[in-house]
């Protein structure tokens, strides 16, 4: 028992002391020193962050790419603009731009998101459902890889076309906008402003609590040996397919999660908020971070959402090359993102821990496998693999 | 220590966190406290100085910077036209630019940047329906001013924005009535899945049903479809008079390229385009939209000392070979009514400024424009063209006068129908 | 009648196209696991090369003529230099490959916006492919049926090269077994290269058939990726064969639907068509037995 505590101890410590600095810096800190609108600013990334995660779990730790998170994220945002249309209605109980543009019929599909109580489950229950759906067709016919990767991108790209077709229903190419409260809140106060910015912070850091936990669990180790040798898990006696499901629902419940936020902080949901590119765009950042990291994607998204709009505002075009250029350079030289780098750092460190570590736990999950996902979890021992790796 | 100790640890330090970040945050007004639309923040515009703020927000990047890019350029030549000639009430205009990226959230974020903290006396910019409906809230929620430039689909008039592109009854209407006038007795619509062509339809077919024309058909593409082969087979075997074009962006090249391939010709059934403009015909190519119809409020090709002046100054700014179009130009005058109803306010707050807007005019060089100060619109002639040979478009009919702007179409019988 | 017709000519129309279009990556993706999400870019350089040199030569049915050799040797040589410099480094991680060449085609699309504007370009068509050709009791658009030719061209021309090559045998050997390949004394690396030269050639020769009937500009490529990629799942790995019969089965769903519904739902429905027929042939229509042990 003694080494396993040992072992552990400073992978621990790191994630502890992460955990807490991050709090510190998004409860305490962030609200002291950003203005309302920089603030706000923040908890839009927070939202592209809470994705991250998601993907993290999914591509980092499960191998599944998954180029569609658009879609979940569209789900949540949706049914959360439902309620905030409906609750804004007025007297006649119809969205304005279903007077404008359709019937002034409220479809009755729409009818149950009056209630705020089958609002947040719908925006839990809705992307998971249908992540559900997919991904028992996808993976019990053991559909993976590549292939995975171009039906998710697909799903995407037919989603944003099935919205922007919807003009009476859904808003169409203009998505669903203007609204002026939240759950009985003034959206336009400042003070409810930033109140979303709490919600959105204390989202993730609960978010990354629960990761935290089940990466640490039986089931994160599993994860890790389906993504590296999914047939040996099967003769082992497990079935990959569930195990990849639950992270697939897990990752889209997360990112109907996230566009539910968005949604109040933005004032809009649109179908440019879910297409193809999108959610290229929120693998973006879990890239750079470092995928199969626990922080790695939420500082990579932040990074890569505040680089966006700071650099996009004085160089255009320069944006579009920056962003290319970062994209090639990290997955082709750096794989395990910007926290292989500190993993680098680490590597001294680990070579004290691994003669401590003799007879302990051998639970790497950084091994390198054929679907190429070679990246370390935490920063730590897997810095000289992911450096011998590339070097091929 | 022990795993669970930590998490012990860890999760009531969180929880402390969390209820000292909820309790310093407290709970601001619910609604009907301050009244939504309401001007609950306070503006931070700063008029002290001999300079003002003022913001251009366009997509410089991304699927829409094409178009937008062209209008950003006329509102700097207004900008540099304004303070060559001794700026507003005195004051130098100050131009903060940013990119709304294509992208409606982007739109939105940037416009409170430039409110809350570049504390701007107005915007100018947007494009897509899309961007301006998600700015909408950001500037009612500021009270702040944004002029937007281009034609859209009507059915709106906020406080907050006004409107310098034409709305449907000073663009869509028109054309219909041309049509009629030349013996139009059915119409194919042709238009991309999103809101400006659903609308424009709904609006074409109530007046094609008091009118005694007949719809032969009607299609939608994806936004960026390029696949005209079926739609053109439909629009063929239908045999209308003449087909109404809401297409958008790249679509019409595909388009226009298909429909000539299949041999229709602008003689025997031609196609009036809403969203063709100067600038699309080169990338079109000529040879595929010769002869065809466009509806617009602006031509280059104007006859006028102002327009004359207007298209002088840009292509000394930007190139000989540039061309000017009607969303260009009513970027241009946006700026300048901008000026004028400051100057007759006397001030660059909103609420003055607003009271001031009513019957304000402007000699633009598509012709004189006025404010309408219930519906934030302007008046506006509507002019039907024939892309030339010249690559240019010729007005082919004209409204004669300014039509008033209607944006609900509250005026037209025939409309009734549509806005209940 | 006569509309099942013209829709039937339609959707072997689109269907050539989405071959063009794939037929490369079937070659790259089906035979070396790549996925190259620039391939659109390549398909977007083609198209400029027929502008390039129709700025050169004025008559626009030469400098069709031209450019389509021109498209796919600027395609091939972008292809090789991408080979030589990124992928050739992550042959082992194709999910890797994706998200890299996808920063590349950011890059290229930027590029295009930079050095020929963001406003799209006019390629003329020559007088000879513009109008119809009458074919039984429909019209063809000719430019149509110039791309079906042009397609169908290239699939016998790729056919033979696979079939009848020294080349071709090596690629066939390298599919199937790129160790015992190396041992029998075949460069791997040299057959790579040729590989991905030719794959990406083939995209070239896509953008310069596609000026004949939508817009040349720096986003013409990313409305063909989506596509192209699902005509090669759909079509399975390792056969040209099976990226036709896909192509053309896409094509003609696409028509059919679009016929019926709206060009949105069609789409859609495509995609419904696509993910439920990989629940039946997960592996997509043909799939090569490779003799590797992996």
């Amino acid at each position: 028992m003694t080494s396993s505590v040992i072992a552990k101890l400073p992978r621990n410590y790191g994630a502890v002391c992460g955990f807490l600095l991050g709090a510190v810096v998004l409860l305490v800190v962030a609200p002291a020193v950003l203005s309302d609108f920089r603030l706000s600013l923040l908890g839009r990334f927070i939202c592209v962050a809470i994705v991250a995660v998601g993907i993290g779990l999914a591509w980092g730790r499960g191998g599944m790419l998954t180029l569609g998170q658009g879609v979940f994220f569209g789900l949540g945002g949706y049914v959360m603009a439902f309620h905030l249309k409906l609750a804004d209605a007025g007297p006649s109980g119809v969205p304005d731009f279903m007077l404008l543009y359709g019937s002034g019929q409220v479809p009755v599909w729409w009818e149950p998101f009056r209630f705020p109580a089958v609002t947040l489950l719908g925006i839990v229950l809705i992307p998971s459902l249908v992540a559900f759906g997919l991904g028992i067709a996808i993976f019990r016919r053991r559909v993976r890889g590549a292939y995975f990767a171009i039906l998710s991108q697909a799903l995407a790209a037919a989603f944003a076309i099935l919205l922007i077709g919807q003009q009476v229903t859904l808003g169409g190419f203009n998505g669903l906008n203007g609204f002026r409260s939240f759950f009985g809140f003034n959206l336009y106060d400042p003070v409810n402003k930033r109140m979303l910015f709490y919600i959105a912070a204390i989202t993730l850091l609960v978010m990354l609590a629960v990761m935290w936990q089940l990466y640490r669990s039986r089931y994160g180790e599993l994860l890790i040996a389906v993504r590296d040798q999914e047939e040996r898990v099967r003769f082992l006696g497990y079935d990959p397919a569930n195990i990849k499901l639950v992270a697939y629902v897990l990752a889209a419940a997360m990112a109907g999660i996230a566009g539910a936020l968005f949604v109040p902080s933005v004032g809009i949901i649109s179908p440019a908020n879910v297409g193809v590119v999108p959610s290229i765009a929120f693998v973006i950042g879990v890239a750079i971070g470092g995928r199969a990291t626990l922080f790695g994607p939420v500082l990579g998204a932040i990074a890569v959402a505040w680089a966006q709009t700071a650099l996009s505002e004085s160089f255009p075009s320069f944006w579009s090359y920056f962003q290319g250029a970062l994209f090639v350079l990290v997955i082709a030289f750096l794989p395990g993102g910007l926290a292989a780098l500190v993993g680098r750092a680490n590597v001294l460190r680990d070579a004290v821990q691994r003669r401590l570590r003799v007879g302990a736990r051998v639970a790497s999950p950084s091994v390198a496998s054929d679907t190429g996902n070679l990246v370390p979890p935490e920063p730590g021992l897997s810095g000289i693999r992911a450096g011998s790796e590339t070097g091929q | 220590m022990s795993a669970r100790r930590t998490r012990k640890r860890l999760l009531s330090g969180v929880a402390v966190l969390m209820v000292a970040g909820l309790v310093s945050a407290g709970c601001g007004s619910r609604v009907g406290a301050s009244g939504p639309g309401g001007s609950s923040a306070s503006s931070c515009v700063d008029t002290s100085g001999n300079s003002v703020k003022i913001g251009f927000l366009n997509s410089l990047s991304g699927t829409m910077a094409i178009s937008e890019k062209t209008v950003h350029d006329s509102l700097l030549l207004a900008a540099d036209q304004i303070n060559s000639s001794g700026g507003v009430l005195g004051k130098q205009l100050q131009v903060i630019s940013e990119d709304g990226a294509s992208e409606p959230t982007i739109f939105a974020e940037k416009a409170g940047k430039l409110i809350s903290s570049d504390c701007v006396a107005a915007v100018f910019g947007g494009w897509t329906s899309a961007s301006r409906k998600a700015m909408l809230p950001v500037f009612e929620g500021a009270n702040s001013l944004l002029f937007y430039p281009v034609q859209y689909e009507g059915l709106e008039a906020s406080p907050n924005i006004f409107y310098t592109g034409a709305t449907t009854n000073q663009q869509i209407v028109p054309a219909l009535e041309y049509l009629k006038q030349k013996g139009v007795k059915s119409l194919f619509l042709v238009g991309s899945d999103y809101v400006f062509p659903r609308t424009a339809n709904k609006e074409i077919k109530a007046y094609a049903n008091a009118n005694g024309i007949d719809i032969k058909g009607e299609e939608y593409a994806p936004l960026g479809y390029t696949d005209f082969s079926t739609i053109v087979n439909k629009v063929k075997a239908a045999g209308a008079n003449a087909v109404f074009n809401t297409l958008n962006g790249d679509s019409n090249v595909a388009f226009f390229k298909e429909y000539r391939n299949a041999g229709l010709t602008p003689a025997a059934m031609p196609v009036i385009s809403v969203s063709i403009a100067e600038e699309e015909v080169s990338g079109i190519g000529l040879d595929n939209v010769l002869g065809q119809l466009t509806a617009w409020n602006y031509y280059q090709t104007i006859n006028s000392p102002k327009n004359a002046a207007f298209v002088q100054a840009f292509k000394a700014k930007y190139g000989q070979n540039r061309v000017t179009s009607d969303p260009m130009e009513a970027a241009y005058t946006s700026l300048f009514l901008w000026k004028v109803m400051v100057e007759r306010a006397k001030s660059f707050k909103t609420a003055d400024v607003r009271k001031a807007a009513d019957g304000v005019s402007f000699d633009a060089p598509e012709g004189t424009v006025t404010v309408n100060g219930a519906n934030h619109h302007i008046a506006k002639t509507a002019l039907i063209g024939k892309v030339g040979p010249d690559a240019l478009i010729h007005t082919e009919w004209s409204s004669g006068a300014p039509i008033q702007p209607d944006p609900f179409l509250k005026n037209y019988d025939w409309a009734k129908s549509l806005t209940g | 009648m006569q509309a099942l017709f013209s829709q039937l000519v339609a959707g072997l129309s689109l269907g050539s196209i989405l071959l063009l279009a794939a037929l490369g990556l079937a070659l790259t993706f089906g035979q070396m696991g790549v996925i190259n999400m620039a391939h659109g870019e390549f398909i977007m350089a083609g198209a400029y090369t027929a502008f390039v040199v129709q700025g050169v030569v004025a008559d626009a049915g030469i400098s069709l003529l031209l450019a389509i050799p021109l498209g796919f040797l600027v395609g091939g040589l972008m292809g090789l230099i991408l080979e030589a410099t990124l992928i050739r480094r992550m042959y082992h991680r194709p999910l890797d490959t994706l998200l890299v060449t996808w920063g590349v085609s950011l890059i290229l699309q930027q590029a295009a916006r930079d050095v020929f504007g963001a406003p799209n370009v006019d390629v003329r068509a020559p007088t000879w492919l513009s109008g119809s050709i009458n074919i039984g009791i429909t019209q063809v658009p000719a430019a149509r049926l110039f791309i079906l030719l042009l397609a169908a061209a290239a699939v016998v021309g790729l056919s033979l090269v696979l079939k009848a090559t020294p080349l071709g045998r090596r690629i066939r050997g390298v599919v199937q077994n790129r160790d015992l390949a190396e041992t029998v004394g075949i460069s791997t690396r040299s057959t790579d290269r040729l590989t991905f030269f030719i794959g990406s050639g083939l995209a070239g020769i896509a953008g310069v058939a596609l000026t004949l009937l939508g817009s040349t500009g720096p986003t013409l490529g990313t409305s063909y990726i989506v596509d192209a990629f699902l005509v090669v799942v759909a079509g399975g790995i390792g056969q040209i064969k099976g990226a036709v019969i896909a192509a053309f089965g896409l094509g003609l769903l696409q028509a059919t639907f679009e016929y019926s519904t709206t060009a949105s739902i069609a789409k859609v429905m495509v995609f419904v068509v696509i993910v439920v027929f990989l629940q039946i042939r997960p592996q997509g229509i043909f799939s090569v037995r490779t003799r590797s042990l992996a």
